[in-house]
């Protein structure tokens, strides 16, 4: 144990956009640290030797080290240590469900608020971003331990295509570049960047961050194309004979629906058409930008993660009178982000829980309302196990042990609605599987290995097209093994072509 | 970026034909299949049916009516200028087998995309007859390159103007009657269409349609361009955009392409008091 240190239970907290104002804009909720705030919160590290924190970041990112490094003021120092795991700590530090990861993990939590670890990574990428030294990139070269990257590998570095910039494709293209190959990224959207960009809003992630990412990925020599679809433009086929290599990140894909009555009224989305129209095309600032969006007056938003809270969100700021959540499960189930559902309170969000949607009525071929019924929670199916006890960053979506809902009878009432969005979840997109031959499949998600290895030879995946949909983090994780696994690949090739 | 390398007006006052150079897409694409084009920084996605692909010159072909903001700010751009984006091939290929008689019904500038439709139809070793209606003479687009590919073409004019007088699905009808068909393929607005599998039922002809709904990204993320086909949920972006025409729900389609009518609207009349032009004719 370190020396003895005063317990200091409580998180230094963020300074944050007042709820009244910030119901209206579209800028960042969370203001983050100033230095002292942060020097102040770090200190509250206990520093323990068997770094459980470590253990719960599905990327590993030093945490004690980064912290100590600001807890001395050393932010240069402690930018370092996380960039040596996460290639996107300013994006992490926003959007990561800590608390079910490395703040989860964190010994003080046990009896009072665990160290904020996501906060503090906030600030190093910050605080970085604000100084006049470009991002910090790691030379090409010699490799991080245990990926065989010994030197000798120089001049057997290989041409990568990575499918899909989102949190999964970016990371791996930085891993690759960064042990010096060439990597193609192919975007299907005219902007790269995948969930960080169309699906996440302006008010988590400001769009600012994301540019800067893309921007350092591209200073690192790694070429981005647009408007290029893999399936349709490029058969997978065609990027393995041009390429040594391809690794598959093209997310999960298609909304799903629920197959209730009156989902083709008009005013009913998809989350990801919502999302898509605000951030990806700034229907927010309709008519400026061409994108329109409706958001009528009283909207429902259906599902209970972080997708149906960005989406409940965003039509508070677009101007609807009422948001309403409906979710089939308790509070205690909602998978989102408890930041997430702490800030949608606070913004006026209304929540209908233990509710299911049965029916969406209409007039005039408009959504009216949602017929819902109400739920009563069951206990958990016992023979599934802990959720808590599988790797962290794991779908949220299935989480054994949860408590069924069963319908209640009689329990039949209606919310008006203009306006109702689906936030149920993804399923995977067929547009690249399909055009890839041998390539094994589950329920359309590419079968991947641990490392990313898939049934083709020099083809990788990982990320939501591997899991179904799942965190930032979980993506990045998969991204960072398979740029290894990519690595190695193709090393032992070029050592057999050179010996044949 | 992709240069539009030609530009015609190909009828008065605001139909106009783009050859855009997009060697890669022109590689790839199939009759049937679309792109989505995105003028400037801030504009929307709008998807185009392909109206010529030419893999040896490298370019693919858009006819364009300028119809709202989007359109008519496009219509500002020459040959020697840029689009920002174009992405694509987007959509599956119009299936193209030899069926026999093909019959291609384009309603307005809907004919387009059938010219190259056709032609892979003809190549198959069908025999190709086309119908052809608009409610003017002057309406009417694309009719030689339909004669250039089409054994017989009837065009049919609402007023009389141009050929038989009456709507498509009368010229189509007698067609029908005089020399029946193996497949009707549909394009065009989606009343149009509808009529079009109404009066196909009635003898019996398997109708294909190709349909155009509003739509984002175009490769099955955003669910926008959702349509009921025979009772499910399909994606005109991933499923589409041809369907069995006996299959769609017309209404919910008519319904959800007028969604943001008013804000088409808005844009457009903005668009054009910030050029000058007249409002609201």
């Amino acid at each position: 144990m370190p020396p003895k240190k005063k317990l200091i239970p409580k998180k230094v907290p963020a300074r944050e956009q007042d709820p009244g104002k910030r119901r209206l804009n579209f800028e960042e909720v969370s203001l983050g640290y100033e230095p002292e705030e942060a020097m102040r919160e770090a200190g509250r590290c206990l520093g323990c030797r068997n770094r459980p924190c470590v253990s719960g970041c599905p990327v590993g990112v030093p945490i004690p080290d980064f912290v100590a490094a600001i807890a001395k003021g050393d932010f240069e120092g402690a930018y370092g240590a996380i960039r040596s795991a996460n290639m996107l700590p300013a994006v992490c530090g926003r959007v990561c469900p800590q608390e079910s990861q490395c703040e989860g993990a964190c010994t003080l939590g046990k009896k009072h608020e665990a160290l904020a670890i996501g906060r503090l990574e906030r600030f190093c990428a910050d605080w970085r971003m604000r100084q006049p030294l470009k991002p910090l990139c790691l030379p090409p070269g010699p490799v991080a331990s245990g990926t065989g990257g010994n030197g000798k590998g120089a001049g057997r570095r290989g041409k990568v295509a990575v499918v899909g910039s989102g949190p999964s494709g970016i990371t791996c293209a930085y891993e690759l570049a960064r042990l010096g190959h060439k990597v193609t990224v192919f975007e299907a959207l005219h902007e790269p960047g995948g969930v960080l960009f169309y699906g996440i809003p302006e008010f988590r992630l400001p769009k600012k961050i994301v540019a800067a990412e893309i921007e350092t990925l591209i200073e690192m020599g790694v070429e981005i194309k647009r408007n290029a679809v893999v399936g349709k433009l490029f058969g997978l086929g065609e990027l393995t004979e041009k390429f040594d290599a391809a690794f598959v990140a093209t997310g999960a894909g298609l909304p799903r629906f629920m197959g209730i009555p009156g989902e083709d009224f008009n005013g009913v989305f998809s989350a990801n058409e919502f999302l898509t129209r605000t951030n990806l095309m700034r229907a927010y600032r309709f008519p400026e930008y061409d994108t329109p969006i409706k958001t009528g007056r009283r909207v429902v938003v259906i599902g209970g993660g972080n997708v149906a809270m960005d989406s409940a969100r965003t039509a508070i700021r677009l101007g609807a009178e009422s948001v309403t959540l409906v979710y089939r499960r308790g509070e205690e189930e909602l998978p989102a982000r408890a930041e997430e559902v702490r800030h949608a309170k606070e913004e006026g969000l209304l929540f209908e829980l233990c509710t299911l949607p049965v029916e969406i009525t209409g007039e005039d071929g408009w959504a009216s309302g949602l017929k819902c019924i109400r739920m009563e929670l069951c206990e958990p199916d016992l023979t599934a196990t802990d959720g808590r006890s599988s790797a962290a960053g794991k779908p949220s979506a299935g989480k054994p042990g949860r408590k069924i809902p069963k319908p209640i009878e009689g329990s039949g009432f209606t919310i008006g609605a203009d306006t109702v969005i689906v936030a149920i979840g993804t399923s995977a997109n067929p547009l690249l599987t399909r055009s890839a031959q041998g390539l094994r499949l589950h329920r359309g998600y590419i079968e991947a290995d641990e490392t990313g290895t898939t049934s083709l030879k020099g083809v990788f995946a990982g990320g939501d097209i591997v899991t179904g949909s799942a965190t930032v983090i979980s993506a990045m994780g998969a991204g960072r093994k398979a740029a290894h696994t990519i690595h190695e690949y193709i090393v032992s090739q070029k050592n057999v072509s050179q010996k044949s | 970026m992709a240069e539009i390398v030609e530009k015609k007006l190909i009828r008065h006052p605001d139909v106009f034909y783009y050859r855009l150079y997009a060697p890669l897409i022109a590689a790839k694409a199939k009759p049937g299949q679309f792109v989505i084009i995105r003028i400037h920084e801030k504009g929307e996605r709008i998807p185009l049916s392909l109206a010529d692909i030419d893999p040896a010159r490298g370019t693919i072909s858009l006819i364009v009516m300028c119809v709202g903001k989007t359109t008519s700010e496009l219509a500002t751009l020459n040959a020697g200028d840029h689009i920002k984006d174009v992405c694509g091939p987007l959509g599956n290929p119009t299936h193209i087998e030899n069926f026999g008689k093909v019959v291609l019904a384009g309603g307005g500038f809907g004919v387009a995309p059938l010219y190259p439709i056709g032609r892979a139809f003809r190549a198959a070793g069908n025999r190709v007859a086309t119908v052809m209606g608009a409610r003017n003479k002057n309406l009417l687009i694309y009719e030689s390159e339909m004669q250039s590919i089409s054994h017989r073409v009837i065009v049919s004019t609402d007023d009389g103007s141009a050929g038989l007088k009456g709507v498509i699905t009368d010229a189509l009808g007698a067609w029908l009657e005089e020399d029946g068909a193996d497949l009707v393929m549909a394009v065009g607005p989606a009343p149009m269409m509808e009529a079009v599998c109404r009066k196909t039922a009635s003898f019996g002809v398997k109708t294909i349609v190709s349909l155009n709904a509003v739509m984002i990204d175009g490769t099955g993320m955003c669910g926008g361009c959702r349509v009921g086909v025979g009772g499910k949920i399909r994606f005109v972006c991933m499923d589409g955009p041809d369907f069995d025409g006996s299959l769609v729900d017309w209404d919910a389609l008519k319904r959800r392409q007028a969604m943001y009518r008013s804000e088409e609207k808005e844009s457009f009349e903005a668009w054009k008091k910030r050029h000058g032009l007249e409002v609201g004719d």
